[in-house]
Protein backbone atom coordinates (compact mmCIF):
# COMPACT_ATOMS: atom_id res chain seq x y z
CA UNK A 1 0.00 0.00 0.00
CA UNK A 2 1.69 3.16 -1.10
CA UNK A 3 1.33 6.60 0.47
CA UNK A 4 1.89 8.02 -2.97
CA UNK A 5 -0.90 8.40 -5.51
CA UNK A 6 0.25 7.48 -8.98
CA UNK A 7 -1.16 9.85 -11.53
CA UNK A 8 -1.67 8.52 -15.02
CA UNK A 9 -0.60 10.96 -17.66
CA UNK A 10 -3.00 11.13 -20.58
CA UNK A 11 -2.16 9.36 -23.80
CA UNK A 12 -3.09 11.39 -26.88
CA UNK A 13 -3.29 9.81 -30.31
CA UNK A 14 -0.12 10.99 -32.09
CA UNK A 15 -0.78 12.87 -35.36
CA UNK A 16 1.92 10.80 -37.11
CA UNK A 17 -0.49 7.86 -37.09
CA UNK A 18 -2.54 9.70 -39.70
CA UNK A 19 0.03 11.71 -41.62
CA UNK A 20 3.83 11.74 -41.69
CA UNK A 21 5.22 14.30 -39.24
CA UNK A 22 8.14 16.64 -39.61
CA UNK A 23 11.66 15.67 -38.80
CA UNK A 24 12.66 16.68 -35.28
CA UNK A 25 15.99 17.96 -34.00
CA UNK A 26 15.92 15.62 -30.99
CA UNK A 27 13.82 12.80 -29.60
CA UNK A 28 14.41 11.60 -26.05
CA UNK A 29 13.47 8.01 -25.27
CA UNK A 30 12.56 7.38 -21.63
CA UNK A 31 11.03 9.58 -18.96
CA UNK A 32 12.91 8.56 -15.84
CA UNK A 33 15.34 10.99 -14.24
CA UNK A 34 17.74 11.67 -17.12
CA UNK A 35 15.10 12.10 -19.87
CA UNK A 36 12.94 14.89 -18.39
CA UNK A 37 16.00 16.67 -16.93
CA UNK A 38 17.57 16.71 -20.38
CA UNK A 39 14.26 17.74 -22.00
CA UNK A 40 13.94 20.74 -19.67
CA UNK A 41 17.54 21.71 -20.17
CA UNK A 42 17.18 21.61 -23.97
CA UNK A 43 13.77 23.30 -24.02
CA UNK A 44 14.95 26.23 -21.89
CA UNK A 45 17.54 26.72 -24.65
CA UNK A 46 14.79 26.82 -27.24
CA UNK A 47 15.30 23.31 -28.65
CA UNK A 48 11.99 21.53 -29.36
CA UNK A 49 11.92 18.13 -27.69
CA UNK A 50 9.78 15.04 -28.21
CA UNK A 51 9.90 12.91 -25.06
CA UNK A 52 8.65 9.34 -25.48
CA UNK A 53 7.89 6.92 -22.66
CA UNK A 54 6.57 3.36 -22.77
CA UNK A 55 4.70 3.94 -19.50
CA UNK A 56 2.13 6.52 -18.45
CA UNK A 57 3.21 7.15 -14.89
CA UNK A 58 6.26 7.84 -12.72
CA UNK A 59 8.75 5.41 -11.19
CA UNK A 60 7.11 2.39 -9.62
CA UNK A 61 8.76 2.32 -6.21
CA UNK A 62 10.90 4.86 -4.42
CA UNK A 63 14.13 3.55 -6.04
CA UNK A 64 16.69 6.37 -6.26
CA UNK A 65 16.10 8.37 -3.06
CA UNK A 66 19.27 10.38 -2.31
CA UNK A 67 19.20 13.57 -4.36
CA UNK A 68 22.65 15.18 -4.17
CA UNK A 69 23.44 18.87 -3.90
CA UNK A 70 24.65 19.02 -7.48
CA UNK A 71 21.42 17.52 -8.82
CA UNK A 72 19.37 19.98 -6.76
CA UNK A 73 21.41 22.82 -8.24
CA UNK A 74 20.56 21.58 -11.74
CA UNK A 75 16.85 21.20 -10.95
CA UNK A 76 16.88 24.62 -9.27
CA UNK A 77 17.41 26.14 -12.70
CA UNK A 78 13.96 24.79 -13.63
CA UNK A 79 12.46 26.09 -10.39
CA UNK A 80 11.64 22.69 -8.86
CA UNK A 81 14.46 22.15 -6.35
CA UNK A 82 12.84 24.22 -3.60
CA UNK A 83 9.78 21.96 -3.77
CA UNK A 84 12.00 18.90 -3.51
CA UNK A 85 13.81 20.30 -0.46
CA UNK A 86 10.49 21.16 1.19
CA UNK A 87 8.99 17.75 0.50
CA UNK A 88 12.11 15.70 1.19
CA UNK A 89 14.29 15.04 4.19
CA UNK A 90 17.44 17.14 4.38
CA UNK A 91 20.33 15.31 5.91
CA UNK A 92 24.08 15.54 6.12
CA UNK A 93 24.82 13.36 9.15
CA UNK A 94 25.50 9.69 9.20
CA UNK A 95 26.32 7.13 11.84
CA UNK A 96 28.05 3.77 11.53
CA UNK A 97 27.49 1.00 14.06
CA UNK A 98 29.47 -2.13 14.77
CA UNK A 99 27.24 -4.73 16.47
CA UNK A 100 25.36 -2.60 19.01
CA UNK A 101 27.87 0.25 19.31
CA UNK A 102 28.11 3.53 17.40
CA UNK A 103 31.69 3.76 16.17
CA UNK A 104 31.70 6.63 13.70
CA UNK A 105 29.69 9.76 12.91
CA UNK A 106 30.17 11.83 9.79
CA UNK A 107 28.92 15.16 8.52
CA UNK A 108 28.83 15.60 4.75
CA UNK A 109 28.68 19.39 4.97
CA UNK A 110 31.85 20.35 6.80
CA UNK A 111 31.24 24.03 6.20
CA UNK A 112 28.07 26.08 5.71
CA UNK A 113 27.50 28.58 2.94
CA UNK A 114 25.76 26.61 0.17
CA UNK A 115 22.23 27.19 -1.10
CA UNK A 116 21.53 23.44 -1.10
CA UNK A 117 22.34 20.74 1.44
CA UNK A 118 24.60 17.77 0.70
CA UNK A 119 21.57 15.50 0.26
CA UNK A 120 17.82 15.55 0.25
CA UNK A 121 16.09 12.19 0.47
CA UNK A 122 13.07 12.11 -1.76
CA UNK A 123 11.47 9.15 -3.44
CA UNK A 124 12.10 8.90 -7.17
CA UNK A 125 8.35 9.07 -7.93
CA UNK A 126 8.19 12.59 -6.45
CA UNK A 127 11.28 13.68 -8.37
CA UNK A 128 9.76 12.39 -11.59
CA UNK A 129 6.35 13.92 -10.82
CA UNK A 130 7.88 17.37 -10.29
CA UNK A 131 9.94 16.96 -13.47
CA UNK A 132 6.88 15.84 -15.47
CA UNK A 133 4.80 18.77 -14.25
CA UNK A 134 7.54 21.17 -15.19
CA UNK A 135 7.93 19.52 -18.61
CA UNK A 136 4.18 19.86 -19.19
CA UNK A 137 4.36 23.60 -18.58
CA UNK A 138 7.52 24.15 -20.61
CA UNK A 139 7.22 24.81 -24.32
CA UNK A 140 8.55 23.34 -26.56
CA UNK A 141 8.44 19.92 -24.85
CA UNK A 142 5.97 17.35 -26.12
CA UNK A 143 5.63 14.40 -23.72
CA UNK A 144 4.05 11.26 -25.06
CA UNK A 145 3.14 8.53 -22.55
CA UNK A 146 2.43 5.00 -23.82
CA UNK A 147 4.68 5.60 -26.84
CA UNK A 148 7.06 2.68 -26.89
CA UNK A 149 10.06 2.67 -29.22
CA UNK A 150 10.17 -0.69 -31.00
CA UNK A 151 12.52 0.10 -33.89
CA UNK A 152 15.66 2.18 -34.36
CA UNK A 153 17.19 2.83 -37.78
CA UNK A 154 20.33 4.89 -37.42
CA UNK A 155 21.99 6.52 -40.43
CA UNK A 156 24.89 8.96 -40.79
CA UNK A 157 22.59 11.96 -40.87
CA UNK A 158 19.80 10.95 -38.53
CA UNK A 159 17.62 8.32 -36.91
CA UNK A 160 14.19 6.94 -37.67
CA UNK A 161 12.28 5.53 -34.72
CA UNK A 162 9.36 3.15 -34.94
CA UNK A 163 6.95 3.86 -32.09
CA UNK A 164 4.17 1.62 -30.85
CA UNK A 165 1.04 3.15 -29.29
CA UNK A 166 -2.36 1.81 -28.20
CA UNK A 167 -3.60 2.98 -31.64
CA UNK A 168 -0.87 1.38 -33.71
CA UNK A 169 2.62 2.18 -34.95
CA UNK A 170 4.15 5.28 -36.49
CA UNK A 171 7.57 6.41 -37.57
CA UNK A 172 9.33 9.60 -36.61
CA UNK A 173 12.62 10.96 -37.87
CA UNK A 174 15.12 12.91 -35.79
CA UNK A 175 18.55 14.47 -36.20
CA UNK A 176 19.49 13.10 -32.79
CA UNK A 177 18.04 10.49 -30.45
CA UNK A 178 18.97 10.38 -26.78
CA UNK A 179 18.32 7.01 -25.13
CA UNK A 180 17.49 7.56 -21.46
CA UNK A 181 15.61 4.27 -21.34
CA UNK A 182 17.21 2.68 -18.29
CA UNK A 183 19.53 -0.16 -17.43
CA UNK A 184 17.78 -2.59 -19.79
CA UNK A 185 17.75 0.06 -22.56
CA UNK A 186 15.66 -1.30 -25.43
CA UNK A 187 17.38 1.19 -27.78
CA UNK A 188 20.79 -0.23 -26.85
CA UNK A 189 19.48 -3.75 -27.43
CA UNK A 190 17.92 -2.85 -30.78
CA UNK A 191 21.25 -1.43 -31.93
CA UNK A 192 23.03 -4.56 -30.69
CA UNK A 193 25.48 -2.59 -28.57
CA UNK A 194 27.39 -4.37 -25.78
CA UNK A 195 27.13 -3.41 -22.11
CA UNK A 196 30.31 -4.79 -20.55
CA UNK A 197 30.92 -4.90 -16.82
CA UNK A 198 31.06 -6.86 -13.63
CA UNK A 199 28.29 -8.85 -11.96
CA UNK A 200 28.08 -8.97 -8.17
CA UNK A 201 26.47 -11.97 -6.51
CA UNK A 202 25.54 -10.63 -3.09
CA UNK A 203 21.82 -10.32 -2.64
CA UNK A 204 20.11 -7.43 -0.87
CA UNK A 205 16.60 -6.63 0.26
CA UNK A 206 15.20 -3.11 0.18
CA UNK A 207 12.12 -2.70 2.34
CA UNK A 208 10.61 0.77 2.17
CA UNK A 209 8.04 1.05 4.94
CA UNK A 210 5.86 3.72 6.45
CA UNK A 211 6.64 3.99 10.12
CA UNK A 212 4.96 6.19 12.71
CA UNK A 213 7.06 7.90 15.32
CA UNK A 214 10.19 9.88 15.81
CA UNK A 215 12.44 8.80 12.98
CA UNK A 216 16.11 9.71 12.70
CA UNK A 217 16.98 12.00 9.80
CA UNK A 218 20.51 10.69 9.56
CA UNK A 219 21.81 7.75 7.56
CA UNK A 220 22.50 4.75 9.77
CA UNK A 221 24.63 1.82 8.75
CA UNK A 222 25.21 -1.29 10.84
CA UNK A 223 27.84 -3.96 10.47
CA UNK A 224 26.73 -7.17 12.20
CA UNK A 225 23.85 -5.65 14.18
CA UNK A 226 22.21 -7.84 16.86
CA UNK A 227 19.00 -7.91 14.76
CA UNK A 228 20.81 -9.14 11.63
CA UNK A 229 24.05 -10.54 13.03
CA UNK A 230 25.63 -12.06 9.93
CA UNK A 231 25.50 -9.06 7.58
CA UNK A 232 24.98 -5.31 7.24
CA UNK A 233 21.88 -3.08 7.34
CA UNK A 234 21.25 0.48 6.12
CA UNK A 235 18.44 2.69 7.45
CA UNK A 236 17.46 5.91 5.71
CA UNK A 237 14.47 8.21 6.03
CA UNK A 238 12.42 9.56 3.11
CA UNK A 239 9.42 11.85 2.73
CA UNK A 240 5.96 10.89 4.14
CA UNK A 241 7.39 9.01 7.19
CA UNK A 242 8.80 6.38 4.87
CA UNK A 243 12.09 4.73 5.78
CA UNK A 244 14.31 2.59 3.64
CA UNK A 245 15.79 -0.47 5.25
CA UNK A 246 18.40 -2.22 3.12
CA UNK A 247 19.38 -5.68 4.38
CA UNK A 248 22.44 -7.46 3.04
CA UNK A 249 21.31 -11.06 2.61
CA UNK A 250 24.47 -12.77 1.38
CA UNK A 251 25.16 -14.87 -1.69
CA UNK A 252 23.12 -17.90 -0.77
CA UNK A 253 19.84 -16.11 -0.02
CA UNK A 254 16.79 -17.51 -1.81
CA UNK A 255 15.14 -14.58 -3.62
CA UNK A 256 11.71 -16.22 -3.75
CA UNK A 257 11.73 -16.78 0.00
CA UNK A 258 13.09 -13.28 0.72
CA UNK A 259 10.37 -11.61 -1.35
CA UNK A 260 7.58 -13.05 0.80
CA UNK A 261 5.89 -10.38 2.95
CA UNK A 262 6.05 -12.61 6.02
CA UNK A 263 9.83 -13.02 5.62
CA UNK A 264 10.28 -9.26 5.25
CA UNK A 265 8.06 -8.65 8.28
CA UNK A 266 10.10 -11.11 10.34
CA UNK A 267 13.33 -9.27 9.49
CA UNK A 268 11.74 -5.89 10.28
CA UNK A 269 10.28 -7.22 13.55
CA UNK A 270 13.76 -8.31 14.66
CA UNK A 271 15.03 -4.84 13.86
CA UNK A 272 12.29 -2.62 15.29
CA UNK A 273 11.02 -4.80 18.15
CA UNK A 274 7.51 -5.93 19.09
CA UNK A 275 5.86 -2.50 19.59
CA UNK A 276 6.44 -0.76 16.30
CA UNK A 277 3.82 -0.79 13.52
CA UNK A 278 4.53 -0.29 9.83
CA UNK A 279 2.99 -0.47 6.41
CA UNK A 280 4.78 -1.72 3.33
CA UNK A 281 5.53 0.89 0.72
CA UNK A 282 7.76 -0.92 -1.73
CA UNK A 283 10.25 -3.76 -1.58
CA UNK A 284 12.83 -5.24 -3.85
CA UNK A 285 15.22 -8.18 -3.63
CA UNK A 286 18.17 -7.35 -5.81
CA UNK A 287 21.69 -8.03 -6.93
CA UNK A 288 23.57 -5.48 -8.96
CA UNK A 289 26.10 -4.99 -11.71
CA UNK A 290 28.62 -2.31 -12.59
CA UNK A 291 28.55 -1.71 -16.35
CA UNK A 292 29.51 0.99 -18.81
CA UNK A 293 29.05 1.31 -22.56
CA UNK A 294 32.22 1.64 -24.63
CA UNK A 295 30.85 4.77 -26.30
CA UNK A 296 28.01 7.00 -25.12
CA UNK A 297 27.59 8.55 -28.57
CA UNK A 298 27.02 5.99 -31.33
CA UNK A 299 26.40 7.76 -34.61
CA UNK A 300 23.31 9.88 -34.07
CA UNK A 301 22.20 7.99 -30.96
CA UNK A 302 23.38 9.23 -27.56
CA UNK A 303 23.05 7.28 -24.32
CA UNK A 304 22.55 8.79 -20.86
CA UNK A 305 21.81 7.63 -17.33
CA UNK A 306 21.44 3.93 -16.49
CA UNK A 307 21.25 3.12 -20.20
CA UNK A 308 24.92 4.16 -20.52
CA UNK A 309 26.37 3.19 -17.14
CA UNK A 310 25.21 1.51 -13.96
CA UNK A 311 26.74 1.08 -10.51
CA UNK A 312 25.85 -0.47 -7.16
CA UNK A 313 23.43 1.61 -5.09
CA UNK A 314 26.04 2.37 -2.41
CA UNK A 315 26.89 6.04 -2.67
CA UNK A 316 23.87 7.49 -4.50
CA UNK A 317 25.61 7.44 -7.85
CA UNK A 318 22.81 6.25 -10.14
CA UNK A 319 20.19 8.99 -10.32
CA UNK A 320 22.70 11.71 -9.57
CA UNK A 321 24.97 10.58 -12.40
CA UNK A 322 21.93 10.62 -14.71
CA UNK A 323 21.33 14.28 -13.84
CA UNK A 324 24.99 15.08 -14.39
CA UNK A 325 24.82 13.33 -17.80
CA UNK A 326 21.82 15.43 -18.82
CA UNK A 327 23.49 18.61 -17.60
CA UNK A 328 26.73 17.86 -19.44
CA UNK A 329 24.96 16.89 -22.65
CA UNK A 330 22.22 19.54 -22.91
CA UNK A 331 24.29 22.64 -23.65
CA UNK A 332 26.53 20.76 -26.06
CA UNK A 333 23.66 19.20 -27.98
CA UNK A 334 21.82 22.56 -28.08
CA UNK A 335 24.93 24.20 -29.59
CA UNK A 336 25.34 21.41 -32.14
CA UNK A 337 21.67 21.66 -33.13
CA UNK A 338 21.94 25.46 -33.40
CA UNK A 339 25.07 25.07 -35.53
CA UNK A 340 27.21 27.15 -33.16
CA UNK A 341 29.50 24.19 -32.39
CA UNK A 342 30.57 21.22 -34.53
CA UNK A 343 29.10 17.77 -33.83
CA UNK A 344 32.55 16.74 -32.56
CA UNK A 345 31.73 18.67 -29.35
CA UNK A 346 29.54 15.69 -28.41
CA UNK A 347 32.69 13.57 -28.24
CA UNK A 348 33.54 15.49 -25.09
CA UNK A 349 30.24 14.37 -23.55
CA UNK A 350 31.34 10.78 -24.05
CA UNK A 351 34.87 11.39 -22.72
CA UNK A 352 33.86 13.47 -19.71
CA UNK A 353 30.94 11.33 -18.64
CA UNK A 354 32.84 8.09 -19.21
CA UNK A 355 35.54 9.49 -16.95
CA UNK A 356 32.86 10.23 -14.35
CA UNK A 357 31.34 6.75 -14.76
CA UNK A 358 34.71 5.12 -14.31
CA UNK A 359 35.17 7.08 -11.09
CA UNK A 360 31.66 6.16 -9.94
CA UNK A 361 32.27 2.50 -10.69
CA UNK A 362 35.62 2.58 -8.91
CA UNK A 363 34.11 4.23 -5.82
CA UNK A 364 31.09 1.99 -5.82
CA UNK A 365 33.18 -1.17 -6.27
CA UNK A 366 35.35 -0.18 -3.30
CA UNK A 367 32.27 0.36 -1.12
CA UNK A 368 30.86 -2.95 -2.30
CA UNK A 369 34.12 -4.73 -1.50
CA UNK A 370 34.10 -3.22 1.98
CA UNK A 371 30.45 -4.06 2.66
CA UNK A 372 30.61 -7.53 1.05
CA UNK A 373 34.25 -8.70 1.14
CA UNK A 374 35.00 -11.08 -1.73
CA UNK A 375 37.74 -13.14 -0.11
CA UNK A 376 38.85 -14.09 3.39
CA UNK A 377 41.75 -11.63 3.78
CA UNK A 378 39.49 -8.81 2.60
CA UNK A 379 37.00 -9.71 5.32
CA UNK A 380 39.75 -9.86 7.95
CA UNK A 381 41.04 -6.38 7.06
CA UNK A 382 37.49 -5.03 6.98
CA UNK A 383 36.71 -6.45 10.42
CA UNK A 384 40.05 -5.22 11.78
CA UNK A 385 39.23 -1.73 10.52
CA UNK A 386 35.82 -1.83 12.19
CA UNK A 387 37.32 -3.07 15.45
CA UNK A 388 40.03 -0.39 15.47
CA UNK A 389 37.56 2.38 14.67
CA UNK A 390 36.27 2.76 18.21
CA UNK A 391 39.66 3.83 19.59
CA UNK A 392 41.56 5.06 16.52
CA UNK A 393 40.13 7.97 14.53
CA UNK A 394 42.14 7.07 11.41
CA UNK A 395 40.32 3.74 11.12
CA UNK A 396 36.93 5.49 11.14
CA UNK A 397 37.89 7.27 7.95
CA UNK A 398 38.61 3.89 6.31
CA UNK A 399 35.09 2.57 6.95
CA UNK A 400 33.50 2.59 3.53
CA UNK A 401 29.75 2.13 3.76
CA UNK A 402 29.27 4.14 0.53
CA UNK A 403 31.27 7.24 -0.38
CA UNK A 404 28.47 9.57 -1.31
CA UNK A 405 28.25 11.18 -4.70
CA UNK A 406 29.98 14.51 -5.33
CA UNK A 407 30.49 16.07 -8.79
CA UNK A 408 33.23 14.19 -10.60
CA UNK A 409 36.21 16.08 -11.94
CA UNK A 410 37.06 15.55 -15.61
CA UNK A 411 40.64 16.65 -15.33
CA UNK A 412 42.40 16.88 -18.65
CA UNK A 413 39.25 17.24 -20.76
CA UNK A 414 40.00 18.74 -24.16
CA UNK A 415 37.47 21.50 -23.41
CA UNK A 416 39.42 22.85 -20.46
CA UNK A 417 42.27 25.32 -20.53
CA UNK A 418 44.77 24.20 -17.88
CA UNK A 419 46.13 26.69 -15.36
CA UNK A 420 49.15 28.58 -16.57
CA UNK A 421 51.61 29.17 -13.79
CA UNK A 422 51.47 27.64 -10.36
CA UNK A 423 50.18 30.45 -8.20
CA UNK A 424 46.94 28.64 -7.37
CA UNK A 425 46.77 27.01 -3.96
CA UNK A 426 43.03 26.32 -3.96
CA UNK A 427 39.74 26.97 -5.68
CA UNK A 428 38.14 24.74 -8.32
CA UNK A 429 40.71 24.03 -11.04
CA UNK A 430 39.62 23.64 -14.69
CA UNK A 431 37.69 20.35 -15.02
CA UNK A 432 36.15 20.69 -11.56
CA UNK A 433 32.64 21.70 -10.60
CA UNK A 434 32.17 25.29 -9.48
CA UNK A 435 31.47 25.87 -5.80
CA UNK A 436 28.49 27.72 -4.46
CA UNK A 437 28.96 30.48 -1.87
CA UNK A 438 26.92 33.28 -0.32
CA UNK A 439 26.81 36.54 -2.30
CA UNK A 440 25.03 39.42 -0.57
CA UNK A 441 21.64 38.10 0.52
CA UNK A 442 21.68 35.32 -2.05
CA UNK A 443 23.88 32.69 -3.60
CA UNK A 444 26.51 32.61 -6.30
CA UNK A 445 24.62 29.94 -8.29
CA UNK A 446 21.61 32.27 -8.58
CA UNK A 447 23.60 34.98 -10.31
CA UNK A 448 25.22 32.89 -13.05
CA UNK A 449 24.16 33.06 -16.69
CA UNK A 450 22.27 30.35 -18.58
CA UNK A 451 25.29 29.67 -20.80
CA UNK A 452 28.94 30.61 -20.12
CA UNK A 453 29.69 32.93 -17.21
CA UNK A 454 32.77 35.01 -16.59
CA UNK A 455 33.12 35.43 -12.85
CA UNK A 456 35.44 38.27 -11.92
CA UNK A 457 36.66 39.22 -8.46
CA UNK A 458 36.91 42.97 -7.99
CA UNK A 459 36.29 45.28 -10.91
CA UNK A 460 33.90 44.22 -13.70
CA UNK A 461 35.58 43.08 -16.92
CA UNK A 462 34.77 43.77 -20.57
CA UNK A 463 31.77 41.86 -21.88
CA UNK A 464 32.16 39.03 -24.39
CA UNK A 465 29.36 38.04 -26.75
CA UNK A 466 27.22 35.20 -25.39
CA UNK A 467 28.92 35.29 -22.01
CA UNK A 468 27.29 36.53 -18.81
CA UNK A 469 29.71 38.69 -16.85
CA UNK A 470 29.35 38.55 -13.08
CA UNK A 471 31.56 40.74 -10.91
CA UNK A 472 31.78 39.97 -7.21
CA UNK A 473 33.63 41.55 -4.32
CA UNK A 474 36.94 39.88 -3.59
CA UNK A 475 36.17 39.13 0.02
CA UNK A 476 34.70 36.64 2.43
CA UNK A 477 33.91 32.98 1.96
CA UNK A 478 33.41 33.36 -1.79
CA UNK A 479 36.93 34.72 -2.39
CA UNK A 480 38.38 32.09 -0.08
CA UNK A 481 36.56 29.26 -1.84
CA UNK A 482 37.92 30.46 -5.19
CA UNK A 483 41.45 31.26 -3.99
CA UNK A 484 40.72 34.70 -5.45
CA UNK A 485 42.73 37.91 -5.48
CA UNK A 486 41.55 41.21 -6.92
CA UNK A 487 41.54 40.64 -10.69
CA UNK A 488 41.02 36.85 -10.58
CA UNK A 489 38.67 35.62 -13.33
CA UNK A 490 36.92 32.25 -13.75
CA UNK A 491 35.26 31.05 -16.96
CA UNK A 492 32.37 28.77 -15.96
CA UNK A 493 30.64 26.40 -18.38
CA UNK A 494 26.86 26.15 -18.75
CA UNK A 495 27.00 22.92 -16.72
CA UNK A 496 28.75 24.88 -13.97
CA UNK A 497 32.17 23.34 -14.42
CA UNK A 498 35.25 25.55 -14.52
CA UNK A 499 36.65 25.82 -18.06
CA UNK A 500 39.58 28.14 -17.30
CA UNK A 501 40.81 30.70 -14.79
CA UNK A 502 43.30 33.53 -14.71
CA UNK A 503 44.84 35.91 -12.24
CA UNK A 504 44.18 38.81 -14.59
CA UNK A 505 41.56 39.36 -17.29
CA UNK A 506 42.86 39.06 -20.84
CA UNK A 507 40.17 39.26 -23.49
CA UNK A 508 42.14 37.20 -26.00
CA UNK A 509 42.88 34.45 -23.52
CA UNK A 510 39.22 34.28 -22.51
CA UNK A 511 38.18 34.16 -26.17
CA UNK A 512 40.60 31.31 -26.84
CA UNK A 513 39.37 29.37 -23.78
CA UNK A 514 35.77 29.91 -24.87
CA UNK A 515 36.52 28.63 -28.38
CA UNK A 516 38.21 25.59 -26.89
CA UNK A 517 35.37 24.92 -24.44
CA UNK A 518 32.82 25.02 -27.27
CA UNK A 519 34.80 22.73 -29.54
CA UNK A 520 35.47 25.42 -32.14
CA UNK B 1 67.95 0.89 -6.06
CA UNK B 2 66.92 4.16 -4.43
CA UNK B 3 63.25 3.81 -3.55
CA UNK B 4 61.25 5.49 -0.85
CA UNK B 5 61.41 2.39 1.34
CA UNK B 6 64.32 2.22 3.77
CA UNK B 7 66.51 -0.83 3.14
CA UNK B 8 69.09 -0.37 5.88
CA UNK B 9 68.63 -0.98 9.60
CA UNK B 10 66.44 1.58 11.37
CA UNK B 11 66.15 -0.12 14.78
CA UNK B 12 68.33 0.59 17.80
CA UNK B 13 67.72 -2.84 19.30
CA UNK B 14 66.85 -5.01 16.31
CA UNK B 15 66.76 -8.37 18.10
CA UNK B 16 64.38 -7.07 20.74
CA UNK B 17 61.91 -5.72 18.22
CA UNK B 18 62.10 -8.75 15.96
CA UNK B 19 61.36 -11.04 18.89
CA UNK B 20 58.60 -8.76 20.14
CA UNK B 21 56.86 -9.06 16.78
CA UNK B 22 57.24 -12.83 16.66
CA UNK B 23 56.32 -13.33 20.32
CA UNK B 24 53.15 -11.31 19.89
CA UNK B 25 51.91 -14.16 17.68
CA UNK B 26 52.81 -16.89 20.18
CA UNK B 27 49.85 -19.05 21.12
CA UNK B 28 47.57 -17.57 18.47
CA UNK B 29 45.63 -19.75 16.06
CA UNK B 30 46.10 -19.16 12.33
CA UNK B 31 42.88 -17.13 12.27
CA UNK B 32 43.98 -15.08 15.29
CA UNK B 33 47.37 -14.48 13.65
CA UNK B 34 45.68 -13.11 10.54
CA UNK B 35 43.49 -10.79 12.58
CA UNK B 36 46.46 -9.64 14.64
CA UNK B 37 48.54 -8.99 11.51
CA UNK B 38 45.75 -7.07 9.86
CA UNK B 39 45.42 -4.78 12.87
CA UNK B 40 49.18 -4.33 13.07
CA UNK B 41 49.46 -3.53 9.37
CA UNK B 42 46.64 -0.98 9.50
CA UNK B 43 48.15 0.73 12.56
CA UNK B 44 51.62 0.90 11.02
CA UNK B 45 50.43 1.87 7.55
CA UNK B 46 48.57 4.86 8.95
CA UNK B 47 51.53 5.81 11.10
CA UNK B 48 53.94 5.69 8.15
CA UNK B 49 51.55 7.70 6.01
CA UNK B 50 53.92 8.01 3.06
CA UNK B 51 52.11 6.42 0.12
CA UNK B 52 55.31 5.76 -1.85
CA UNK B 53 56.82 3.87 1.10
CA UNK B 54 53.66 1.85 1.61
CA UNK B 55 53.28 0.96 -2.07
CA UNK B 56 56.91 -0.06 -2.34
CA UNK B 57 56.62 -2.19 0.80
CA UNK B 58 53.50 -3.88 -0.63
CA UNK B 59 55.46 -4.72 -3.75
CA UNK B 60 58.53 -5.99 -1.90
CA UNK B 61 56.45 -8.00 0.58
CA UNK B 62 55.00 -10.13 -2.22
CA UNK B 63 56.81 -13.47 -2.23
CA UNK B 64 58.91 -13.61 -5.43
Amino acid sequence: MSSFTYRHYPYVRPPELDAPGKRRPVVIVGAGIAGPTLALSLATRGVPVLLLDDDDTVSLGSRSICQAKHSLEVWDRFGIAKRMVEKGITWDQGEVYLRDQAIYRFNLTPEPGHKFPAFVNLQQYYVEEYLYERCASEAPIEMRPLNKVVGVASRDDGVTLTVETPDGRYETAADWVVACDGVRSPVRHMLGLPYPGEIFNDRFLIADIRLEGDLPKERRFWFYPPFHPTNSVLLHRQADDVVRVDFQLGRDADPDEEKKPETIDRRLRQMFGPEVRWEHEWSSVYTFTCRMMERFVVGRVIFAGDAAHVVSPFGARGGNAAVADADNLAWKLARVIAGSSPASLLGSYCRERRMASQENIRQSTRSTDFITPKFEASRIFRDATLALARDFPFARALINSGRLSVPTAHTGSTLDTPDSGDDWVGGPAPGRAMLDAPVGDGWLIDGLGPEFTLLSFGDPVAALPGVTSVAVACSGLLAKRYDARPGTVYLIRPDRYVAARWRRFDKEAVGAALARATGR
Amino acid sequence: MDGALRRTLNLARPDDIYNAVVDAHKGLSDEQCRVFDARLILLLVNHIGDEDVIREALKEAAVP
